[in-house]
């Protein structure tokens, strides 16, 4: 088994699809000859020609329309969106139109498209290009929203994606693509789409976390582990919509308590549709209020005040504290 | 027609027949049979028909949607009828009448109109898309389609409709030039009826033709006269040729007028056209023009003309029987029509329509 990082094991998962099925087609700007902005689809034209690996203009609604194009003729498109801030460029052809396409034509065409788009913060971008802007597509009918937090994961989950009859949105944390490697077997497997993973078991917190943050919430859980003698359950959502509430309320049957931590700002998103299910699901298992740790609600501020505004291992604990004393 | 180069003069409109029915310029006079010629007649007839029975039944709220097509049924006519069943359409939501002859069932047309789902269960033969509501996107898609005959390795063109208000969208340009960029065979068909809604083209952009904004894309635009069906045919067939041998994609502009108001939903053309406007247009009518030029050659009489409007009306009204004997939609069918395979969220929502709906 080879030891890759989160970007090699993406770039793998692409290679595993281009070579099993003829109508996988991956395209988006400067895919192509260079291999993307983070080499994720390095090489890949080169091994599977011009005609099933290409370079698009600059234009990210024209590559949403020949994605859903593409899937009305059959293919199974994989369509680079090169950093998340230029989704709304998109939006259209993803909500409105690729989302759409099962219930309007009533199945007679599909869109077996797999969105791939880097997000998230801490890596000193320019301005939108960090955004978390999960919660927007999960308000979306007819889509799903995967985020994985490691190399192993992310292959598996890629080549569910790619395999999945509908549109995908998989979403790559910047943070994760080289800042560890892992374990990743050869050839295909895959990780179901939708099914969350206990990536901590413990019996006093449940934690509820994905991307990046899984790496903040663990380290928490390992201190508090250490120092306090308290086990924290980590839970790794890797599918943000659907949300997995089976996992979730077999937690915190557990533990009752529970606390939601996510990159974005707070207002409705992941880490509320979370709260709102827990409430519809486990709210009788609990010993106090679910907690959240998430951003402040205002915009991304790129580069230089980040780090301090990201969630930070810190702020995880002290979310601990909160849920225990409640 | 085959004498005329394929690069147009920029300032040419093309014009076959005068509104007198007269050819003025024979180098665009397509070779069509008298049966083809007879064809182009009776779709024009059927459709005007059609157009006016269903604007009386969304006034009776037996149709929803529904966006008039008279006065334009030389260039929707005209130009699908220049395509192969094997070609793909991409229709907005007035192009309903390229649909119905491309192949989607009337019925099913109407089911659209009222908003039920098998409107848009476009059988597995016919090779036309959803109409498509938010303008431009099926620029961007008709791109998309295209890359798939190329990539397949088929003879066949994808081809799109869009209004002279949805040339402002920037989906409009996106879809232009990854069609140009990648010499795809895709026909952009840009029916110039005046008004976007309400808004005249000269409030809508800057540039003299419409047609003018292929050239940004790399590709030849015509203008044609939209009221002139023979004209329509002859620009549609000559790009739609080119874009078959992998010449690449083109663009017509065809200046038409609709007589109708945008949607039956509340428009009112008196606010902003004046009745002078619309006289001048329909003298210009693309059936009067037609049928002069038909009766000169002893083509199309009043009997015909009679039989082709007991046609349309009979099937109209048995393709709104049809529609109406279908069973209404339920949630539960929405539901099930979301993914491929229900994640366990949407299967207890459905859960609770199917008790809610006692199926």
């Amino acid at each position: 088994m080879a030891q890759m990082t989160m970007i090699q094991a993406i770039t793998d998962a692409l290679d595993v699809e281009l070579a099993r099925d003829e109508r996988v087609l991956l395209f988006g700007e400067d895919v192509g000859q260079s291999g993307g902005v983070f080499r994720a689809t390095d090489g890949l034209q080169k091994k599977y020609g011009v005609n099933r690996v290409f370079d698009t203009p600059l234009a990210e609604s024209g590559i949403g329309g020949l994605a859903t194009g593409l899937g009305v003729q059959g293919f199974r498109p994989i369509a680079e969106i090169q950093f998340i801030g230029f989704l709304f460029e998109v939006m259209d052809e993803v909500v409105s139109q690729a989302a759409r396409m099962r219930f309007r034509s009533g199945g007679r065409y599909t869109s077996p498209i797999v969105f791939r788009t880097p997000f998230g913060g801490g890596v000193k971008t320019p301005e939108l290009h960090a955004d978390s802007l999960e919660g927007l597509l999960m308000q979306s009918p007819g889509i799903k929203v995967v985020i994985p937090s490691n190399p192993y994961d992310a292959k598996g989950l890629l080549i569910s994606a790619i395999r999945d009859n509908d549109p995908v949105f998989f979403m790559e944390h910047m943070k994760l693509y080289r800042s560890f490697r892992q374990e990743v077997p050869e050839g295909e497997y895959t990780i179901p789409l939708g099914v969350a993973n206990v990536v901590r078991p413990g019996k006093d917190i449940t934690v509820i976390a994905y991307g990046a943050m899984v790496q903040t919430a663990m380290k928490a859980a390992d201190v508090w582990s250490k120092t306090k003698g308290i086990e924290a359950e980590v839970i790794d959502l890797r599918t943000v919509s659907p949300i997995d509430i089976e996992t979730i309320t077999a937690s915190i049957k557990k533990t009752h308590r529970a606390v939601v931590v996510q990159e974005a700002q707070r207002k409705a998103g992941i880490a509320a549709e979370v709260i709102a299910q827990i409430n519809e699901h486990a709210l009788y298992y609990l010993e106090g209020p679910v907690v959240r740790i998430t951003a402040p609600d205002t915009v991304y501020p790129f580069a230089m005040a980040e780090e301090i505004w990201l969630p930070s291992q810190e702020r995880v604990q002290a979310g601990f504290e909160r849920v225990l004393a409640l | 027609m085959m004498s005329v180069s394929w690069t147009t003069k920029t300032d040419e409109f093309v014009q076959v027949l005068n509104e007198e029915g007269k050819v003025v310029n024979a180098d665009w006079l397509p070779k069509l049979s008298a049966e083809q010629l007879r064809e182009l007649m009776h779709r024009m007839v059927f459709t005007r028909i059609w157009d006016q029975r269903a604007i009386k039944l969304t006034r009776q709220g037996r149709l929803g949607f529904y966006a008039p097509v008279s006065g334009q049924e030389g260039t929707m006519i005209g130009s699908e009828f220049a395509t192969t069943k094997e070609d793909f359409l991409l229709p907005s939501y007035r192009d309903i009448p390229q649909a119905v002859w491309h192949g989607l069932p009337m019925d099913q047309a109407f089911l659209y109109s009222r908003g039920h789902q098998h409107g848009g269960q476009i059988p597995s033969d016919v090779n036309v898309l959803m109409p498509q509501i938010i303008i431009g996107a099926q620029i961007v898609q008709t791109a998309g389609v295209a890359m798939g005959f190329k990539l397949k390795n088929q003879k066949n063109v994808a081809f799109t409709y869009i209004g002279d208000g949805g040339t402002s969208q920037g989906d409009f340009y996106e879809g232009l030039n990854f069609a140009g960029a990648y010499q795809l065979p895709a026909v952009f068909i840009v029916q110039n009826n005046q008004f976007a809604i309400t808004v005249p083209v000269a409030l809508q952009t800057a540039a003299k033709r419409l047609a003018d904004k292929a050239v940004a894309a790399g590709m030849p635009g015509i203008q044609v006269d939209g009221m002139d069906v023979l004209a329509v045919y002859a620009a549609t067939k000559q790009t739609v040729d080119h874009a078959r041998e992998g010449a690449g994609p083109g663009l017509i502009e065809a200046i038409t007028f609709r007589y109708g108001p945008h949607t039956m939903a509340g428009d009112d053309p008196t606010r902003y056209r004046t009745k002078e406007l619309e006289e001048e247009w329909q003298k210009k009518d693309p059936l009067v023009r037609f049928r002069l030029y038909l009766e000169q050659q002893g083509l199309w009489t009043p009997s015909d003309e009679e039989a082709v409007i007991e046609e349309a009306k009979t099937a109209v009204n048995e393709a709104l029987a049809k529609a109406d004997a279908v069973a209404p939609m339920t949630v539960e069918s929405l539901i099930d029509s979301m993914f491929d395979q229900l994640p366990s969220d949407l299967l207890a929502q459905k859960a609770e329509f199917v008790k809610k709906e006692g199926n």
